[in-house]
C-alpha cells in the first residue's frame, strides 16, 4: 500500500455566527495517497473552501482527525501550523498572489525565506530549478506585470514546488485563465503529477476533474461522491485539439 | 541569517515605496536635525558666555565687604567698611595660590577736559590690575609702584571716556583731565573691550593709582574691593576657601557669626550664567523633541496604511509559512529602518544647519557628540515604539481572511 499523504477521519467544522451554528463540514473521511491527483469539487456553500482551509493547515477542524504526512494537525499551535505549511504544503491560488514589483525568482524564493535551514545559495538554486520545471527558465527576473496570466500562474506553481512539499494544494488555479491557458496549466500539473507529486485541486469546473485520477464531490458539508477516474484525459491532447482561431482571438 | 532575511524583506518594501518612505522620513529628519541644531545653539551660547567670562579673567577672585546673602535692611555692600588694606596685605602675604592681587577703591564722578565732560567711574588700583583683568594698553604705559607710593595724579582711561572727552580725535596721552576737580595727567589708553555679556560698557572707566583715589578723592581708609587672580583656574576654588579662612581670622569672627565679606571666583559666575542658557537649551530641545514625536506619529500612520494595503501579501506570507513573529519583525524592522535612515539624514542635515547658522547668522554653535548619540537613540526608540502597534496588528491577522482581502 502506498504511503498516505492525507488521512481524514470524521472531520467536522462548525462556525458560530451570532446565535446560529453553521455546520460547514459534517463528518468527512477520506485518505489521499502519495502520488495521487485529486480534485475536490462542489458548488459554493458545499464546504469546499472550509475543506481547503483545513487541508492547507490554515484552519483547524472542530472535531475529527486530520493527519498530513503522518503528523496529527489537531492541537498544534499557530506557529507549528505555519511550519507545517512551510515544509509540507505548496499553495496555488486563483489570483496567483504574487508579490508585485518583485522578480519571479524572488517570488519563488519566498517560502524558503521562512525556512532557516535553507542557505541563501541553496534557496537561489532551488528557485531556479523550480522555475525551469514550469518552463520559465528564461524569465527569472521578470516581474509579475511583465508576465502573462498563464506565466504568473506558472511562477506561483514554481513557488509551490520550491519547498519540496508532500502535497500541492491548488484553489481554483485555472479560474482566472482562458481555456487554452487553463489547458496549458493542467498539462503542467499532469506532468508534475507524473513525476510523483501529490496534487489536490479544489475547483467547481467539471472539465478540470476529467484531468485528474480521482474526484471527491462535496455537497452541504458531506461527501456525495468519491470516485476513481479510469479514463484520465490528457490535457496536452485537449490543448492540441483546440481550434487555432481560439488561440489567435 | 533569519534576521538578515527580514531586513532584506523590509528594505525591499521601503525601496518599492520610495516617495512615501521619503515623506515619512521627513518628519524624523526634521526632528533630529532640529534637536541637533538647537543643542548646538544652546551649547554654543553656553561656551560663548564661558569664553566672555574667561576673557575677563577666568581665574579672577573678587573679595567684597558685606555678606553675600544680605537682606534689604543691611544696606548695600559697598557701604560696609569691613575690608581694609591690612586685610589685603595679609592675603597677599599668606595665600600662595594667588599670582596677582590688588586692593580696589572706586568712585563715580565727572571727567572733564575743557568744555567736554562725561560721567564715569574711577578705580584706584595697583599696577597688577591689568594682569588680573587681562586688559592691554592701546597707547601710553601703566603707572608704576613708585607712582602708587607717591599718590601721583596720573590716570589711564578707557575708549568710551576718550571718545567723550576728546571728541576731536586728539591724542589723549600726555593731556590733562580733571576728575571731580582733581587734575590727572593721562598716561595711557586702555585697550577696547566693548560690552561684556551683561551689557556693561567695559571701556567707560578711569584707572588711577590706589593711593591717589583713596586719599585724594575719597579720603577713606577702607577698601571697596580686593581683586586677585589664582595661579590657575583650577586653583581658584581652593584659593577662595583659604581667603575666607584668613579673613574670618583677621576679622575675629566667632564660629556662629556669618562672614562679613564675600569671596567669589569667576567659576561661580560662569555656573550662574550657564544655568540660564541651560534653561534655554532645555526649552529648545523640548520644541525639537516635539517635532521628533510628530515624526514618530507619521511613521505610525504610514505603517498602518502599509499593513492595510499589504493585507493580502501578509496572508500569502503566512500561507507559505511565515509565523506571526516573522510578520511582526518584518514590519517592525521596516519602521526601524525608516526611522534610523531618517536619523542618519537628520544628523547630516542638523550638522549642515549648524554650519549654516555659524557662518551666515554668526551665532555661536557647538555640536556636542552626546546630542548626536541621543537623537540617534531616540530615533531607534521612536521606530520601535511607533512601529510596534501596526506590526502587532499585522501579525495578528487571520491568514484565511487576509488571503481573501481585496
Amino acid at each position: 500500500m502506498a504511503k498516505e499523504t492525507i488521512k481524514i477521519e470524521n472531520l467536522k467544522r462548525q462556525f458560530t455566527m451570532g446565535s446560529e451554528t453553521v455546520h460547514a463540514l459534517k463528518g468527512i473521511s477520506f485518505t489521499i495517497e502519495e502520488g495521487e491527483f485529486v480534485t475536490i469539487m462542489g458548488s459554493s456553500g458545499s464546504g469546499k473552501s472550509t475543506m481547503l482551509n483545513i487541508l492547507g493547515c490554515l484552519d483547524q477542524p472542530t472535531s475529527g482527525n486530520y493527519e498530513i504526512d503522518g503528523v496529527k494537525v489537531k492541537n498544534l499551535s499557530k506557529n507549528e501550523l505555519a511550519t507545517i505549511r512551510n515544509e509540507k504544503i505548496g499553495f496555488i491560488f486563483q489570483s496567483y498572489n504574487l508579490l508585485a514589483r518583485t522578480s519571479a525568482i524572488e517570488n519563488v524564493e519566498l517560502p524558503l525565506l521562512y525556512n532557516s535551514k535553507v542557505t541563501s545559495e541553496e534557496r537561489r538554486k532551488r528557485a531556479i530549478n523550480a522555475l525551469e520545471m514550469v518552463g520559465l527558465g528564461d524569465r527569472l527576473f521578470h516581474t509579475p506585470s511583465q508576465l502573462s496570466g498563464g506565466q504568473q500562474q506558472r511562477v506561483a506553481i514554481a513557488r509551490s514546488l520550491v519547498n519540496n512539499p508532500v502535497m500541492i494544494l491548488a484553489d481554483e488555479a485555472t479560474g482566472n485563465l482562458d481555456t487554452r491557458t487553463s489547458y496549458e496549466i493542467m498539462t503542467l500539473f499532469q506532468e508534475l503529477n507524473k513525476k510523483g507529486i501529490t496534487i489536490t485541486f479544489v475547483t467547481h469546473e467539471p472539465d478540470i476533474a476529467t484531468f485528474s485520477g480521482r474526484t471527491i464531490v462535496l455537497k452541504d458539508g458531506e461527501i456525495m461522491q468519491d470516485y476513481k477516474n479510469h479514463k484520465v484525459q490528457s490535457a496536452a491532447d485537449q490543448l492540441a485539439k483546440l481550434p487555432l482561431e481560439n488561440h489567435l482571438s | 541569517m533569519r534576521l538578515l532575511n527580514l531586513i532584506k524583506i523590509a528594505y525591499k518594501a521601503i525601496i518599492l515605496n520610495k516617495m512615501r518612505t521619503l515623506l515619512t522620513m521627513l518628519g524624523i529628519i526634521i526632528g533630529v536635525a532640529s534637536v541637533i541644531a538647537m543643542l548646538a545653539i544652546g551649547e554654543g551660547s553656553k561656551e560663548s558666555i564661558r569664553s566672555t567670562i574667561s576673557s575677563m579673567g577666568s581665574n579672577m577672585i573678587t573679595i567684597r565687604p558685606g555678606a553675600d546673602d544680605r537682606g534689604p535692611a543691611r544696606g548695600s555692600g559697598g557701604n560696609v567698611q569691613t575690608l581694609t588694606l591690612e586685610d589685603y596685605n595679609v592675603i597677599k602675604e599668606k595665600v600662595d595660590l594667588l599670582s596677582n592681587s590688588t586692593p580696589v577703591v572706586n568712585s563715580n564722578g565727572q571727567v572733564i577736559n575743557g568744555s567736554n565732560n562725561w560721567p564715569s567711574s574711577i578705580y584706584g588700583v595697583y599696577p597688577e590690575y591689568l594682569d588680573i583683568k587681562v586688559v592691554g594698553l592701546q597707547s601710553g604705559s601703566m603707572f608704576t609702584d613708585a607712582e602708587v607710593n607717591t599718590a601721583s595724579k596720573v590716570a589711564l582711561i578707557g575708549q568710551t571716556v576718550v571718545d567723550n572727552v576728546f571728541p576731536n580725535g586728539e591724542e589723549p596721552v600726555g593731556q590733562m583731565i580733571r576728575f571731580n576737580n582733581i587734575p590727572f595727567k593721562v598716561i595711557g589708553v586702555l585697550e577696547e573691550k566693548g560690552e561684556n555679556t551683561f551689557g556693561q560698557d567695559q571701556d567707560d572707566i578711569v584707572i588711577a593709582p590706589f593711593t591717589t583715589v583713596q586719599k585724594r578723592i575719597l579720603a577713606i581708609d577702607y577698601l571697596n574691593q580686593i581683586m586677585a587672580s589664582a595661579v590657575s583656574e583650577d586653583d581658584a576654588p581652593e584659593a577662595v576657601e583659604i581667603i575666607t579662612e584668613i579673613l574670618r581670622e583677621q576679622h575675629k569672627l566667632q564660629d556662629f557669626e556669618d562672614d562679613d565679606f564675600t569671596v567669589r571666583s569667576m567659576e561661580e559666575l560662569i555656573s550662574t550664567f550657564s544655568s540660564t542658557s541651560e534653561m534655554l537649551t532645555v526649552l529648545l530641545v523640548a520644541v525639537a523633541g516635539i517635532s521628533l514625536l510628530i515624526g514618530g506619529i507619521g511613521i505610525m500612520n504610514i505603517m498602518y496604511v502599509s499593513v492595510k494595503e499589504r493585507t493580502k501579501e501578509i496572508g500569502l506570507r503566512m500561507a507559505v509559512g511565515g509565523k506571526g513573529s516573522d510578520i511582526l519583525m518584518q514590519f517592525l524592522i521596516e519602521a526601524i529602518l525608516i526611522s534610523i535612515t531618517g536619523g542618519v539624514l537628520g544628523v547630516a542635515l542638523g550638522l549642515g544647519a549648524t554650519v549654516f547658522i555659524e557662518n551666515f547668522l554668526n551665532w555661536p554653535t557647538s555640536v556636542a557628540m552626546y546630542s548626536i548619540i541621543i537623537s540617534f537613540a531616540v530615533c531607534a526608540i521612536t521606530g520601535i515604539f511607533f512601529g510596534w502597534y501596526p506590526a502587532r496588528k499585522a501579525s495578528a491577522l487571520d491568514p484565511i481572511t487576509a488571503l481573501r482581502y481585496e
